[in-house]
């Protein structure tokens, strides 16, 4: 058991306990390398933590909730989360605690560090891993030091590595993680070097920025690049940048802040220093027999190397791996910044101006060949933000992400979605269009006339204020009868609204008093006394920033289902003149075109297959207890009401539990007669989570095959803090079905 | 791990590799567990096992032949809450003699051959117990029954 070793104690067996980062730093180290002062923690200091308090069963219990296979991204994100906070909330245990502080504070003697990862499963792969674990600048203090190497640790388990290690076929339940602390070199001109250009084997390629590496690495700051000849070593071309901002250390970290104007005349290097640092990348290909790729800091004119790899980026396209897509799952602040910019201010705009263009043209007075073009025309908008929708929108949603991450590392809540507490309560079109119904409901409620005319199905008086408000929330919202927001008639036999609103009328909800802003306050003002200064306002720009990207994540569907409402208007329109012109048996060439632009169209159809297994040899499999995750904290029990149809909606009935295949914030109307919900798509921030934690309800997200395991009419209990349903009792009807 | 193959092949799969169950029976309402050398078989309608008559266990099935049947593939160690596997087998117990019995005998013994001597006792009984349903646990918490008509 060694915890600790310097690089000149690092032996030829010790590469397994080290990882190939910090065995390759050594070896450059014994060949005469300069590199920063430099200590490595081996994997037995990673066991001897996650083997204390019982941790690593906790992680592997977590990891194995359920096949992961069968994990969405997002749950694998929610899972990655609660380990991360597993990390966060367990102390290193005391003997390996006082041992570390005493090795470090004798090596380092109070100087600011640089904590990276160092994973020896990087080198079993032959793939990159760089990335895809975290590593952290100019870090002082004995406790913060400590802290972050639990980050790192931690980072073994993010939900890009995750992905990526089960991509590659690495044993993920025996993970493990080396650290490399090194003293930070506050080197003024930094970089990467590729000692053969993974496009042209002839080349050197340099990159290279003021200030520390981290601004390159993180692709924050864009680097002058050289291209030099690999045999003649000379600089071949130069493409200097734009360089106008440099990542320098902070107080605590790192901070982007405007690069002097001096500096931002001139490159980084000189062609004579762009040669030694080519002549650097040779040694290191030299000594590890293969083209590298090699990180780089200069401080006063002495050159640091921080860390060479092989370069994998060479085979990256016979391998065709995901990483990048993995690491593009993180967003960063500016990237997201911008990204709110384009969305409130260009997209959602143009996307309630779209709807309401074509909510004005009046479609019957088209000719036939109008219709069809106008068809075609709407498909082609509607398409076009469906694509912008998975671009744009999707991606924003990181900006909650990003903020849970940020207050779980500095709040360290017991619950790793106390942060949804402070989203919560935030204005959103779905909130909105449920206090309109609420609104509605009493209005049925206090007037028994009424009451009576919508139990009857009697005409309404079209004069009358109730119907006034009810036209006003169809033009707004639609009549619920279809899959999108602002749908109407979709439903051929009753009127799906008055259905509702009946309901809601006899058992007045309760839910509207439980929408309280659980301790909102409280926790926003802990959260920001937590920051001072310029980190003070870091911390509310990414609340407000998660608040947007909270609301936005339902308010696109909204808007976007506005749009494909009026598609289907037209679609609609075609289809009743289809009808027509072959009830008449008259041919025409409009006929067939208006056949055809709606033979694209298959609305309402259930494209889903699940083979229902039958009885064999008299047994039958029924669900007693699921699992999934839990994305919504309470206990409840009551009816399941299964949605596999929108129009199943309509039934819905006073303290049902809400199970779907997949929530979308079209379909949330029905969320304030709800006592539950029950999803098969995982993940805590997915449209079902987040409405039920509006309305303090127990939600489980994640269990596969739920609207088939489950059945309308079973007694069923969500147990929103676990993540468990069971099924205590099925339904008459159901009870013949197995699976 | 829905779908009632993949129960069925992790039943055969614990009746191959553990040799151990716990049974629960109950006498005026007092329940009782004890260990028990169990055979499965194939098609999963039936469990066997052998104890001699002056036990409690037996005592109690005299008066209540309802037991429960607990397998399961714990190690004793920390990952055997996200690997272990488990099934509670619900059913009817009974003595079984005459002509099937040197047959099952035979098939008991070929799992648990040490165990001859204790089985062919005059004092022992060979036990049968039909199985109607089995509740299996696995990934900590997820939960499926399967019922069997038999």
């Amino acid at each position: 058991m060694n915890w600790i070793l310097s690089p000149s104690e690092v032996g030829p067996d010790d590469r397994n306990r080290i990882g190939p980062k910090a065995y390759a730093l050594s070896l450059m180290a014994r060949e005469g390398l300069k590199i920063p002062n430099t200590l490595i923690l081996t994997v037995d200091a990673y066991n001897a933590f996650v083997n204390s308090g019982g941790l690593r069963e906790r992680i592997l219990l977590e990891l194995n909730r359920k096949t992961f296979k069968d994990m969405r991204w997002e749950e694998i994100w929610d899972c990655a989360t609660r380990i991360r906070n597993i990390f966060l909330k367990n102390q290193i245990p005391d003997p390996l605690k006082s041992y570390l502080t005493e090795k470090i504070q004798s090596r380092f003697q109070g100087k600011a560090l640089v904590i990276r990862s160092s994973a020896p499963d990087e080198d079993a792969s032959g793939s990159s891993f760089a990335g895809l674990h975290e590593s952290f600048v100019n870090v002082r203090g004995t406790s913060s030091i400590l802290d972050h190497i639990r980050l790192v640790w931690a980072s073994l388990w993010s939900d890009a590595a995750l992905l990526y290690r089960q991509e590659i076929g690495l044993d993920v339940d025996n993970s493990q993680m080396a650290v490399v602390i090194q003293e930070t070199v506050t080197g003024n001109r930094s970089g990467v070097v590729f000692s053969q250009n993974p496009n042209d084997e002839t080349q050197v390629i340099i990159e290279s920025v003021y200030g520390l590496n981290q601004g390159l690495v993180d692709g924050m700051v864009e680097p002058d690049r050289w291209v030099l000849d690999r045999d003649k070593r000379n600089v071949l071309s130069h493409k200097p940048a734009q360089r106008d901002h440099w990542m320098i250390p902070s107080e605590t970290g790192v901070e982007m802040t405007p690069l002097p104007e001096d500096l931002s005349r001139r490159p980084p290097l000189s062609s004579e220093e762009a040669i030694d640092i080519c002549e650097l990348a040779f040694q290191a290909e030299a000594l590890f027999k293969a083209p590298q790729d090699v990180e780089w800091t200069m401080k006063k004119d002495a050159l640091y190397v921080l860390q060479s790899r092989p370069i994998t980026t060479l085979s990256a396209s016979e391998t065709q791996d995901k990483r990048a897509w993995y690491l593009s799952l993180h967003r960063s602040v500016e990237n997201l910044k911008a990204l709110r910019t384009t969305i409130e201010e260009t997209l959602i705009p143009e996307m309630i101006k779209t709807a309401k263009e074509l909510s004005e043209k009046d479609i019957l007075t088209l000719s036939d060949k109008e219709l069809a073009d106008e068809v075609r025309r709407r498909w082609k908008i509607n398409q076009h933000w469906v694509n912008t929708y998975w671009k744009e929108f999707i991606p924003y949603a990181h900006g909650i992400r990003l903020f849970g991450q940020y207050y779980n590392d500095a709040m360290r809540p017991d619950d790793p979605y106390e942060f949804m507490n402070l989203l919560a309560q935030t204005k959103m079109a779905s909130l909105e269009r449920n206090q309109l119904m609420e609104d509605l409901a009493a209005m049925v409620r206090e007037d028994r006339q009424l009451l009576e005319c919508l139990k009857s199905g009697a005409v309404l008086d079209p004069n009358s204020k109730f119907s006034e408000k009810v036209n006003q929330f169809i033009e707004k919202f639609g009549d619920l009868s279809c899959a999108v927001t602002g749908g109407t008639e979709c439903a051929t036999d009753t009127r799906p609204l008055f259905k509702l609103l009946l309901e809601m009328a006899i058992n007045p909800s309760s839910l509207a008093s439980r929408k309280q802003p659980r301790n909102a306050l409280t926790l926003q003002q802990r959260f920001f006394e937590r920051f001072q200064g310029s980190k003070r306002k870091e911390a509310e720009e990414l609340l407000d920033l998660a608040r947007s990207s909270y609301r936005l994540r339902d308010d696109d569907n909204i808007y976007l289902g506005k749009i494909e409402a009026q598609m289907l208007n037209a679609v609609k329109e075609t289809k009743s003149r289809v009808n027509t012109l072959e009830s008449r048996k008259t041919h025409t060439s409009e006929l067939d075109d208006l056949k055809s632009v709606i033979q694209d169209f298959d609305y309402g159809t259930d494209h889903r297959k699940v083979s229902i297994q039958k009885d064999e040899d008299g047994i039958k499999v029924y669900p007693r207890q699921l699992i999934g995750q839990p994305a919504g904290p309470g206990l409840s029990k009551g009816k399941a009401r299964v949605i596999r149809h929108h129009l199943d909606l309509q039934d819905f009935k006073h303290h049902e539990i809400l199970v779907c295949d997949s929530v979308d914030p079209n379909m949330t109307f029905v969320i304030p007669l709800a006592a539950g919900v029950i999803e098969r798509r995982g993940g805590m921030l997915i449209h079902g989570a987040i409405i039920a934690r509006e309305y303090g309800l127990p939600c489980v997200t994640g269990i596969p095959d739920a609207t088939y395991l489950i059945h309308t009419g079973d007694d069923i209990t969500v147990d929103g803090f676990l993540g468990i349903v069971t099924i205590s009792q099925r339904h008459k009807m159901g009870f013949g079905q197995a699976f | 791990m829905t779908h009632y193959e993949d129960i069925k092949k992790h039943i055969r799969k614990l009746f191959t590799n553990q040799k151990l169950a716990v049974l629960s029976t109950h006498h005026s309402g007092q329940p009782y567990a004890s260990l028990i050398a169990f055979v499965g078989k194939y098609d999963l309608k039936k469990i066997f096992f052998v104890t001699p008559r002056t036990t409690r266990k037996f005592t109690n099935l005299s008066t209540d032949s309802r037991v429960a049947i607990l397998i399961n593939s714990s190690l004793n160690l920390d990952s055997d809450f996200h690997e272990a596997v488990s099934v509670t087998a619900l059913g009817s117990a009974n003595e079984i003699n005459g002509s099937e019995k040197d047959e099952i005998l035979g098939f008991y013994l070929s799992k648990h051959p040490y165990l001859e001597a204790f089985a062919i006792s005059p004092t022992c009984a060979l036990v049968e117990v039909t199985i109607t349903t089995y509740v299996m646990v696995k990934n900590f918490q997820h939960v499926m029954e399967m019922h069997i008509d038999q």
